[in-house]
């Protein structure tokens, strides 16, 4: 490949230009070059790091009528879409939804012919089998199956290129410059599938949305999604969708990296644990739901409390109930010294928990379902699995917002064709998170990222192909 | 209950695969490669015993290594396959008796190869000092009584240190009484390389980086069967002069020929193979301090299988008497060699998969 300067790369004769190298970057490549199309990746990360927040995920949501490969029973559209209802309370494009949930059950047999493989449902999270089919290996395992699939059929693939700028004249895309290792090069396409993830790892784009306790939040994902291309479409004039100040963030172990930490930081001790803040108060309900259900919520209430932390304390009956977390609990033989190793009022936490305790009742406990048992008189309650936490030696986990994707992306039709305020644009689509927002307006449901990415990766590459 | 055995030199490198360990633990993405995980899963804590187990188990397929998101230089540092090297690699040598003999074949070609040439040495000398008046074929350059008398202890010596490391083994990872079931489990996996497999058939990941192939589940196959085949053929050769008074040499449609050669052809290929493709391999998902020792000693492999055939094929010529010492030699080096080398992480690894078994029943 020539990319040695500006002018030298003009007529390179390149079909497609897909920017980034995630799920739906490979997905639109593997697409148009099966068609014959001669096509580039651009992916900003260095080879160990490419795949973005597709190598941190584990499986995606996937229609289907009846049993299909690892997923048992059936998940039809319209459970699918109530489901999606649900946790976006309305905030989704209807066509899009439809569309993207149908296609999902083409996706996976063409994911495995492609070299993608499944496993059973991993161990721990059962819940999912029927719903979400997970990759053998996770992420980085299906990144890897790609990038060997687009290799086979020619794609072209330049790692530490970081595109700045995408070229519009009027509706038509003309090219990108690009930093590769430093350099700065022009190259030339006859289309384009910006694939290029959310902005959430620009920390300062992320300051000035949600405000400055953003600098506290940690990023769950890759360091590279800086949402540059993003910002550079919307300059030009194209139409957005997704709130702009907002991001998904869960309570992760506040001792996770800055950066791609990945899967392995959550916490699943807090509906058996209490929560309190940097005070030593509690602040919500830890019981409210199953945990599942209530992973999210815990990133913004947390991000609420001064300093954006919380900790998370149980005692010894409790240690055995959950996932076990990446990095030992804070440990202590009384409530006191822990909440001194944790850094926090070890009087306060003492006195907290003894309010707490005092307010527990006797019943029966039940770890997997709502038990019912909850306190009495306490403000705020705990309504469900309210143990008393008497038995050393006790554990606390200090808990941080983390951030998995920001919603703000670029509109598309269901050809995953960007728009900008003057009409669509004549070659240029759009595809995975950078485009979510569309479909994905508030909330979360677990596997939808990745059936986004496929879905409209799919299309992309297909449209794409098509125009060249 | 697995053993502590903190107070070892070798629990640095244990201490580091239990921290990789525990992050799996929270991760399972590679749950569905191997065994190693499922065991992982079962447990929340690890005693030094249980790492040891889980090293023994691992047959370096190096799936989770590919697959892993957290690899260098990201901080967490993931390199499973190595780690778990590493504890293995160093329980074949703690509990190796003597241990100081342990540690030197294993990390030292040139050890190895020392001991071959001493091998060739001792049957030169033997068939110089002790030629019989008479005798056929091979018995004609070295009785058949001096053979077994240096054979045979040869033999049962390495068998029984092998038998006391693995004892050892047994009780460092807490094992509890076998069962033939758990034995026909542990034959059904290493038959078929389950571990190897990649969990769908589709292989491991070692001569071409991120891609999965089962080149190096069939040499290994091809040298264990062949192994196998050469062993029965040994065997039905003692049976058939005790049992049956049916001396050496054998016509090619006998039992140790018939058994032999293909042994031996499938050995040649199966070392010739694995030798090339550990060329391409990455030296630093395996423990890299042993590669020399071991390529050695599949060298070693390889010539005693080769001489093996060559000497059936010169049958009759000028040739046997030095080809058989190079091969009795070669063959006497590596009996001798076998609780100290490469060969015996067959037994641990056995072992392991007897352990899994249990395991897997639920048995403490
Ligand atoms: C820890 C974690 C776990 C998750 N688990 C799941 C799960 O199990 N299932 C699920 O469905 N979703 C999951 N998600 C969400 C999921 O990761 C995303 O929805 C999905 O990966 C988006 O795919 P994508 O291809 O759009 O983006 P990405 O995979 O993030 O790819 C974006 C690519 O663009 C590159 N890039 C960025 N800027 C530029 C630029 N300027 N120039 C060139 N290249 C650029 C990046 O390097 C990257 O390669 C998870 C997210 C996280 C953080
Ligand atoms: S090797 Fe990496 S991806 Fe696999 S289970 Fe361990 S931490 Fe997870
Ligand atoms: S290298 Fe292969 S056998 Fe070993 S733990 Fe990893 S996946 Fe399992």
């Amino acid at each position: 490949m020539r990319t040695k300067g500006h002018t030298s790369v003009s007529n390179d004769g390149w079909d497609l230009i897909v920017v980034g190298g995630g799920n739906a970057a490979l997905c639109a490549a593997i697409v148009a070059a099966e068609s014959g199309r001669k096509v580039l990746i651009l992916e900003s990360a260095p080879k160990v790091y490419r795949g973005g927040n597709s190598r941190h995920t584990r499986n995606f949501r996937c229609m289907h009528q009846g049993p299909l490969s690892v997923l048992t029973d059936a998940y039809e559209e319209d459970e699918y879409f109530d489901d999606l209802m649900r946790v976006t309370k309305g905030v989704t494009d209807e066509k899009l939804a439809r569309l993207t949930i149908r296609e999902s059950e083409k996706c996976l047999p063409w994911m495995e012919a492609h070299g993608v493989r499944f496993q059973p449902s991993l161990s721990g999270t059962l819940s999912l089998s029927r719903t979400n089919a997970f990759f053998l290996g996770g992420g980085k395992a299906l990144v890897n199956a790609y990038y060997n699939t687009a290799e086979e059929l020619g794609v072209a693939v330049v790692y530490d290129a970081e595109v700045r700028h995408v070229h519009l004249e009027r509706d038509r895309f003309t090219y990108v410059d690009v930093n590769i290792r430093g350099q700065e090069h022009r190259i030339f396409g006859k289309s384009a599938v910006l694939a290029s993830g959310g902005f959430q790892a620009d920390l300062d784009w992320l300051t000035r949305a949600w405000g400055p306790s953003a600098a506290n939040f940690l990023i769950r994902g890759t360091p590279y999604n800086r949402g540059i291309v993003l910002r550079d479409m919307l300059d030009q004039q194209a139409e957005s969708v997704g709130d702009p100040t907002q991001c998904h963030a869960v309570a992760i172990d506040g001792r996770a990296p800055k950066f791609d930490g990945g899967i392995v930081t959550r916490l699943d001790c807090v509906p058996f644990s209490i929560v309190v803040n940097r005070d030593g108060e509690r602040f919500y309900d830890e019981g409210e739901d199953v945990w599942p259900k209530r992973y999210a919520i815990w990133g913004r209430l947390v991000a609420a409390q001064p300093e954006q932390v919380g900790y998370s304390i149980i005692d010894s009956k409790s240690l055995d109930l959950f996932m076990p977390s990446v990095f030992p609990p804070v440990k202590a033989d009384t409530l006191e010294e822990l909440g001194e190793a944790l850094g926090i009022s070890g009087n306060e936490l003492q006195k907290t928990i003894a309010e707490y305790n005092a307010a527990c009742r006797p019943g029966t406990f039940h770890p997997t379902e709502l038990d019912g048992l909850a306190t009495e008189g306490l403000e705020p309650p705990k309504t469900n699995w309210a143990r008393p936490i008497d038995t050393p030696p006790y554990y606390g986990y200090t808990l941080r917002p983390g951030v998995t994707f920001t919603y703000l992306g670029l509109k598309v039709d269901e050809t995953a064709r960007v728009h900008t305020i003057s009409g669509p644009l004549a070659n240029v689509w759009a595809a995975g998170e950078i485009m979510a927002g569309s479909i994905l307006g508030q909330g979360y449901l677990a596997g939808f990222g990745m059936t986004i990415g496929t879905v409209f990766g799919r299309i992309a590459g297909k449209e794409a192909a098509n125009h060249a | 209950m697995p053993e502590d055995i903190t107070l070892n030199p070798f629990s640095e490198a244990i201490d580091e695969a239990r921290r990789q360990v525990e992050i799996c633990n929270a991760c399972r993405y590679c749950e569905g490669f191997c065994s190693v995980f499922p065991a992982i899963n079962r447990q929340r804590a690890f005693a030094d015993g249980d790492i040891t187990q889980l090293a023994n188990l691992c047959h370096n397929c190096r799936g989770c290594y590919y697959a892993c998101q957290y690899v260098p230089p990201h901080e967490f540092a993931l390199n499973l396959p190595a780690a778990l090297n590493d504890v293995r690699q160093q329980s074949w040598e703690r509990l190796a008796r003597p241990q100081a003999i342990g540690r030197l074949f294993h990390e030292r070609g040139v050890a190895l190869a020392a001991a071959l040439v001493a091998g060739f040495a001792v049957l030169f000398a033997l068939m110089a000092v002790l030629q019989p008046e008479s005798g056929e074929g091979f018995y004609a350059y070295l009785s058949h009584g001096v053979m077994v008398v240096v054979f045979t202890p040869a033999f049962l010596f390495p068998l029984f240190a092998i038998g006391v490391s693995l004892r050892a083994y047994w009780r460092e990872i807490g094992g509890a009484p076998v069962r033939f079931g758990h034995l026909v489990n542990a034959v059904r996996s290493a038959g078929r390389m389950r571990n190897l497999d990649g969990g769908q058939g589709q292989g491991c990941n070692f001569e071409d980086g991120d891609r999965f192939s089962n080149r190096r589940r069939v040499y290994h196959q091809m040298v264990l069967y062949g192994f196998l085949l050469a062993f029965a053929s040994t065997s039905s050769g003692t049976i058939m002069h005790y049992g049956f008074a049916m001396e050496a040499p054998y016509g090619f449609f006998s039992l140790p020929k018939m058994l032999g050669v293909p042994g031996g052809i499938l050995m040649c290929i199966g070392t010739a193979g694995l030798a090339y493709m550990k060329m391409s391999a990455d030296k630093h998902l395996g423990s890299a301090r042993v590669w020399g020792g071991e390529m050695a000693f599949i060298a070693l492999l390889f010539f005693v299988s080769l001489s093996g055939l060559m000497l059936y094929m010169a049958t009759g010529t000028a040739a046997v008497p030095t080809l058989l010492a190079l091969h009795l030699g070669a063959v006497l080096a590596f009996f001798l060699l076998m609780p100290y080398s490469k060969m015996v992480h067959g037994f641990f690894r056995f072992a392991a998969l007897v352990r899994e078994a249990q395991q897997r029943d639920g048995m403490p």
